[in-house]
This record gives C-alpha cells, structure tokens and sequence, in this order.
C-alpha cells in the first residue's frame, strides 16, 4: 500500500528575480494540499511569491560517497574560468 | 544584549537576538565555502572525514556518514524539541479565547500557529536522519520521548501569557540561538528559521507584562504573581547542573551543543536582571545580587529534584497535556483519513479523464 500522506520538499521563490530555494520539507496526501500546506508552514510571513512542492521520491541524488569520483572529472579544467588566461597589460574590455 | 531593545526597536536589527542569528547564517555560509584542511586518507576513513567535517564547523547532512550514537543523539533531541513545540501550545492555546482584547487574541493566535509551524519544522529535520513522522508521534503519545517540563506547570492568569513570552521564550531563544550553530545541517537550518521568528514571541511577552505592570494595582499584582511563579521552572528549563547532566560532554564534542547548562543559565539570568526593573517587578530571589569579581550575578538555584519530579511525570499539569495530545491526535484522524480519501478519488478521476 502506498504512504497516505507522503513526504514533499517543499521550494520557496523569495522575489521576482530570485531562484526558487529549498525551504524544507512537510507530509501531505496529494499535490495540491502539499502546496496548500507550504503555504500555511513556509510562508505565514509573505516569505515568498512562489512555491513549488516536489514529491521527495521523485528527487534522485547524487550519492555522497560518490561524491569525488562524480565531480571529479571538472577538477582538472582550470581553463574553464577565465582568471586561467593572462591578460597582457593594457588591454581594456576584454 | 536584548535586553536594551525593548525602548530602542530601531536598533534592533543590528545586534541582539536576530544578530547573533544572522552571524551564525553568516558563519553557515563562509564555513560552507571554506576548504577543509585536508582531505582524510581514503574514501574508507568515513569516521574522519566525519570529524574532519565536525572540526572546520561545516555542517554534516542526511546522506553522509555518521556514527550511529551521533545519528541516536541527534533525533533524541530534535524530536524532543518538536514535541516541546507542539505540547508548548497547550498552556498558551488555553487563554486564546479569553484574550483581553482582539488584537491580543490574533497576536496570541498567531503565536500559537508559529508553535506548530516550529514542530513540523523540527520533525521534517528529525524525519531526515531515518525515522518516520509516525513513529516520532507514537513515541511521543505512549511517553518514551519527552517534551520540556516547562509546559507541565498551568497557566492560570492572562499574565502567564506574558510571563511565558517573556521567561519561558526567552530562556528558549537563549538556548537556540547556540543550535543555529549546530553540526547537522538540517537542525541549524532549522533552528535559524525557528529563531528568526522567535523574537516576536519574546516581545509580545514582555509587552504584556509592560503593560500589566503599568496598569491597575491588581495588574501590577498579576504581573507580579505570575513572575514569581515562572521563575524558577524557567531556570529549570536549563537542565540539570554541568555535573549531573549525562548527554553534555559527548554533544559538546560533536558540536551539537555548544555552551553548558549552566553557561547558559547564567546569561539567561544576567539578561532577565535588567529587564525585570524596566517591568518594575522583583525577581523572587533575595540572594541574587551583582558579582563584580565574576561580572556576573549570584543568584539561587531552581530545585532540581522538583525538575526530576517534573520530568518523571509527576508535575502539576502532566496527565492533562498527554491526555489532551492524545485526545487531539485521536480526534484528528478521521481528517487525515478524508484526505487521503480524497486525494485517492481525484487520482482515479485524474486516471479516468486521461483514459476517455
């Protein structure tokens, strides 16, 4: 049988402009009064304009005992940033 | 250092209270981007990097590794804070409907709805270290965790709603504003948004008690008698002394605790001297006095047995709070069921509109 009132993660948009951050996560049966209970717990002080509710088994993460070997292959590719280049003396805009 | 900011709100922002919360965010975010010192041996020393991650003040988090008393420790507390939290609504819930005025009716209500809003904060944080909503609930409900014996003394006046803000918040706040500064991610996290909205409920408080002791000479008596009650089971709120308390040394080390029992009692009272002659009310202590050696005031103890006694179940208001939790929880389930019901329904009607 399923979980009658599953766990959701719950995402909170501060201001136009801002990403959605997570806030935290809460338990209710569907979609719906997820978003309905994120508003009640999240957002009892105008915390945010937006709000997403995730259901948290739908979330797949990166394990942290992987953690080295997943990132690791960026590690070596310094030439990615652009402070890697020197820039001659004299050159503006650039 | 709030205990200036009562007659200067202005500057309130800057220190006090939400500026020692705000550092420790602060403290969160440059010790997040902080590079360790160095990188343990291999992959397998999942106890040092543990203690690696422990010693540059980072935070750990659900999936890492942890040791399985430090995992123990850690839902042992949280729960019992969430419990404290939701039981905490008790003695103050009690006088919602018998609030002086409107305006004190909202504030109170709204204060009440921040206290539940605290005990699924701190039960979503529990629920991260691998154990359910609903075994925390049960483990509640049939008393093998515990919630603060503050909530088992009852409120028998408007001015304990006061004095509750005012004494058994502002012990709180004194308490938790070291946790924003926690080990675990989850609980700091928490705990700064907890804190965050915590200042409020300490200055309703006050205020109340302001007002009653600038009012009628009764007023000024309530206010009084409701001091002279809440004082020293706020004390007690503290824990037992640094020599009988069992959790402290292993929780200091693992930085899930950051001050001891009595370092924090002795702020919490070296803050209430002060504000206490602002209300124009006596703190019922005849011994608590200035040490201008210590730079610290002498005061009396609260009696520990009687916070034993309390914490064994035997305080005044015990049986009435897990018999009213109980009785809530009961009365609740026919609402989670409906939901569930419904939430069924539209999923298999969902199901059918997409079929035709």
């Amino acid at each position: 049988m399923t979980d009658p009132s599953p766990l959701w993660e719950v995402f909170v948009r501060a201001r136009r402009g801002l990403s959605h951050t997570h806030v935290g996560s809460l338990h209710a049966p569907d979609a719906e009064l997820a978003l309905r209970n994120a508003r009640d717990l999240y957002t009892r002080r105008q915390e945010g304009v937006s709000i997403w509710v995730v259901p948290a088994s739908a979330i797949t993460a990166s394990s942290p005992d992987e953690k080295d070997a997943f990132f690791d292959p960026a590690a070596d590719k310094v030439y990615r940033h652009p402070t890697f280049y020197e820039v001659p003396d004299g050159v503006a805009h650039l | 250092m709030y205990g200036n900011d009562f007659g200067a709100p202005e500057e309130a922002s800057g220190g006090g209270l939400l500026g020692e919360v705000e550092a420790a965010e602060a403290a969160l975010r440059e010790a997040a981007a902080r590079q360790r010192r160095r990188v343990p041996a291999s992959d397998d020393d999942l106890a040092g990097f543990f203690a690696e991650i422990v010693e540059a003040d980072q935070k750990i988090e659900p999936r890492d590794w942890m040791p399985e008393a430090y995992r123990k420790t850690l839902i042992r507390q949280i729960a019992q804070h969430a419990h404290s939290e939701i039981i905490g609504m008790q003695p103050e819930g009690n006088w919602i409907s018998r609030a002086p005025s409107l305006k004190r009716k909202a504030i109170l209500l709204a204060k009440v709805q921040d206290e539940a809003g605290h005990g699924l904060y701190l039960y979503a944080a529990a629920e991260t270290l691998g154990i359910s909503r609903d075994e925390l609930v049960d483990l509640l409900l049939n008393g093998r965790q515990k919630y603060s014996s503050i909530f088992n003394y009852p409120t028998l006046t408007w001015a304990d709603v006061g004095a509750i803000g005012w004494l058994v918040d502002g012990a709180a706040i004194v308490n938790q504003v070291p946790l924003c500064r926690c080990s675990y991610g989850p609980y700091a996290r928490a705990m700064i948004r907890i804190c965050k909205e915590e200042s409020f409920h300490q200055r309703q408080g006050y205020e109340i008690l302001h007002t009653l002791a600038h009012g009628t000479p009764a007023q000024k008596a309530m206010a009084q008698d409701a001091l002279d009650r809440w004082w020293y089971p706020s004390l007690a709120m503290f824990g037992p002394p640094d020599g009988e308390s069992t959790h402290s040394t292993q929780s200091m080390a693992w930085k899930i605790k950051r001050f001891s029992n009595d370092e924090l009692r002795q702020r919490f009272v070296d803050m209430c001297v002060q504000q206490a002659e602002i209300l124009g009310l006596t703190i019922p202590d005849p011994d608590l006095r200035w040490n201008d050696e210590r730079q610290a005031y002498d005061f009396t103890q609260p009696d520990y047995d009687e916070l034993m006694r309390v914490i064994k179940g035997d305080g005044p208001c015990n049986r009435q709070r897990m018999a009213h939790r109980r009785q809530a929880h009961a009365d609740g389930a026919w609402v989670r069921e409906a939901a569930a019901a419904y939430a069924a329904k539209r999923a298999v009607e969902k199901k059918e509109k997409v079929a035709a």
